[in-house]
């Protein structure tokens, strides 16, 4: 009797398990577009983005609002797909399946092109449209990209060199807070080549990502190593809090011209404030907007803007003038 | 009949093995052609395979009454120790292959070392080396290389041979990984079920004492168990440096409670002495088939994670209830 019961038992709380999934399957579009390119209509266009960005990071969501938003102006579908943590193996897996449900459509992006290029090629080998963004400008072409979107981080450290410049620095310090980073290592350049040019030396401060105290403790110290640094660019908002602090503490606010690389509520403060000079925004939204535009008309008409170049989404640069009004668009996930 | 049938039920793998041809008919219908498709197919078994040979070894330490929360690192341990070996010490593949083994085995065997002679948890011990391996694999790799992501490992003599063994797609996408996967289960389920170390596993997890009594050496049989989990997370970790030709010194983040996950949702349990390596086959099948089905239904990926707890949580449910009635029955 009690096996008999149990043999019933075992089906329904599968049945539980099944519901649950298709309560979770309820939360997206599950839109199946079979239909070629040519002879469809918007509302058929199925564009999937897969990145490396968690939705929960400030920094993706705001893509992630430009993804939406362009679908939505578009009149197309477009699904968002990233992997739990900084895993290019399940990346390369979602890109897979991406690519099996055939969508009309691919935005990626490219931290890791040894992981990523074989899913992406069989991508283009099945004729599948992409596009990349933020990351692999150099390998979007030869991966079979038509078009990439992101910030080109050379032009983006020369920019800020030269602000830096007109600032009328005459020694500069490059806070990079993840030496290895290639794309860090070549704002530095950037930043280096535009003041070397101007006659200006720059030096490199490597500090630590995950230790707000210590960068801090470093920047003090290259200040008071090399009195006569009187401008500092830091790559990232975790290098420009510390390097902040350390000038507050210094009392030499003003006095050392900092600027840096992205933006955050503190550095945004600190702008409207006078305390940093500039932020060089690569304005991702951009990065989500733009791909789903381009690939719906690479869709409808083949066209291609720029040759299929990189598209450059920054650098864009927030100072006292813009930074309330980059705040209240911070606060509505637009930049 | 009822009988046999009942026996059935009561196996640790039966849920697992029902959930997982569910699973499969509500993605086909979800997903439609895509999931169903030769590309599709291929698509979760290659995401499921990894998974599954962690989940092989994890779920025979589970039998055997301890946890390894280690084997995520394991895997960014022996990929990076394959580049570094390489391509900043120039050895090939083969030599650095063996040697990256060798690591994991003897990072097993301390692992085991001490959860048996300290008797402390292996949940906490394991813990320690999570974080003590990962930092050890970035900071290598820093040192080396001021890098965190290496490639180029085609460049290196031998490649070709491992790209064969570890790296290939022999038929129609499906990956050679496939076959190291059902391989270790195959293995693993033959030793549990027909050799006298099946026996001790299953005493040494569940009734430690009375297995002691009867002559099992437990501590030996435990060390035996960590160091083929670290095995097994270490043919991940090669597999996946040779198939990438490059690691990254993130690589294999979090798999430690994914292969958890995929054991438990198999049957086994979290007491020790009772489950299935095969239930864990099923189990990471249906990880697979759920990761990549949502991605193929068009349903958005942060939609993975709640699933996937549900799923835990169901499984842990149906498994206790099950097995409160076999209990009972019997």
């Amino acid at each position: 009797m009690a096996t008999k019961r149990m043999n019933r038992a075992t089906p329904i709380l599968m049945a539980v398990l099944v519901a649950a999934l298709i309560a979770g399957a309820c939360g997206g579009p599950s839109g199946q577009s079979g239909a070629s390119s040519n002879d469809s209509t918007r509302s058929d266009i199925r564009i999937v983005a897969v990145t490396h960005g968690v939705s929960a990071n400030p920094f993706w969501s705001v893509v992630i609002n430009g993804l939406d938003d362009a679908a939505r102006d578009m009149g197309v579908s477009v699904e968002y797909q990233a992997p739990n943590t900084f895993d290019m193996v399940a990346m390369s897996e979602l890109i897979e399946a991406a690519v099996a449900s055939r969508p009309d459509g691919l935005v990626v992006s490219v931290p890791d092109p040894d992981a990523l290029g074989a899913a992406i090629r069989a991508a283009v080998e099945r004729g599948i449209p992409v596009v990349t963004i933020n990351s692999g400008e150099d390998v979007s072409a030869a991966l079979g990209a038509f078009a990439h979107v992101g910030q080109a981080e050379y032009d983006a450290g020369y920019g800020g060199g030269e602000r830096l410049a007109d600032a009328g620095v005459s020694r500069v310090l490059c806070v990079n807070q993840e030496v290895g980073n290639a794309a860090l290592d070549t704002r530095c350049q950037g930043l280096g080549d535009a003041l070397a040019e101007r006659g200006v030396p720059t030096s490199v401060l490597a500090v630590e990502l995950a230790d707000p105290e210590d960068s801090q403790q470093r920047v003090a110290g290259a200040l008071a190593a090399d009195p006569g640094i009187d401008g500092i660019l830091t790559l990232g908002t975790t290098g420009a809090e510390p390097a902040l602090a350390a000038l507050r503490d210094l009392g030499r606010v003003g006095t050392v011209r900092l600027g840096t690389f992205d933006l955050s509520t503190k550095v945004l403060e600190a702008i409207r404030d006078g305390e940093i000079d500039f932020a060089i925004d690569q304005q991702q939204y951009l990065q989500g907007y733009l791909p789903v535009v381009l690939l719906t008309l690479y869709l409808e008409t083949g066209t291609v803007p720029g040759g299929g170049h990189a598209i450059p989404t920054g650098p864009g640069f927030v100072t006292i003038e813009t930074a309330q009004q980059v705040m209240d668009l911070t606060r509505r996930g637009l930049r | 009949m009822s009988r046999r049938l009942a026996r059935v039920f009561a196996r640790p793998e039966t849920a697992a093995a029902v959930g997982a041809i569910l699973i499969w008919i509500l993605f086909a219908g979800l997903a439609g052609p895509a999931f169903r498709s030769m590309a599709g197919t291929a698509s979760y078994l290659n995401a499921a395979a990894p998974l599954g040979i962690l989940a092989v070894g994890v779920a025979m330490l589970m039998i055997g009454g301890e946890f390894d929360l280690s084997v995520g690192s394991i895997v960014g341990v022996s990929g990076m120790s394959v580049m570094l070996l390489t391509t900043e010490l120039g050895w090939s593949v083969w030599p650095a292959i063996i040697a990256t083994v060798v690591l994991c085995l003897l990072i097993g065997f301390l692992n085991g070392l001490t959860v048996v002679r300290t008797q402390l948890p292996s949940f906490i011990v394991t813990l320690a080396t999570l974080f003590i391996l990962r930092g050890l694999t970035i900071a290598s790799a820093r040192g080396f290389t001021r890098r965190t992501q290496l490639g180029g490992l085609d460049d290196v003599p031998g490649y070709e041979l491992a790209s064969l063994v570890f790296g290939s797609a022999p038929l129609a996408g499906l990956r050679v990984s496939i076959i190291w996967w059902l391989a270790a289960a195959a293995l693993a389920t033959w030793v549990l079920v027909r050799t006298p170390w099946g026996n001790w596993i299953f005493a040494a997890g569940g009734q430690p004492e009375a297995a002691r009594n009867i002559g099992v050496r437990v501590g030996r049989v435990k060390i035996g168990l960590f160091m083929t989990t670290a095995l097994c997370a270490c043919l991940v970790g090669i597999l996946q440096a040779v198939r990438f030709t490059g690691a990254d010194a993130l690589r294999g983040q979090l798999q430690e409670f994914y292969a958890i996950i995929a054991v438990v949702i198999g049957g086994t349990l979290l007491t020790g002495g009772y489950g299935s390596v095969v239930g864990a086959v099923f189990g990471a099948l249906i990880f697979g088939m759920v990761r990549q089905g949502i991605v193929m239904a068009g349903i958005e990926a942060d939609w993975f994670q709640v699933v996937l707890g549900g799923m835990l949580l169901l499984a842990v449910f149906v498994n206790r209830f099950a097995l409160l009635r076999a209990q009972r029955a019997a």
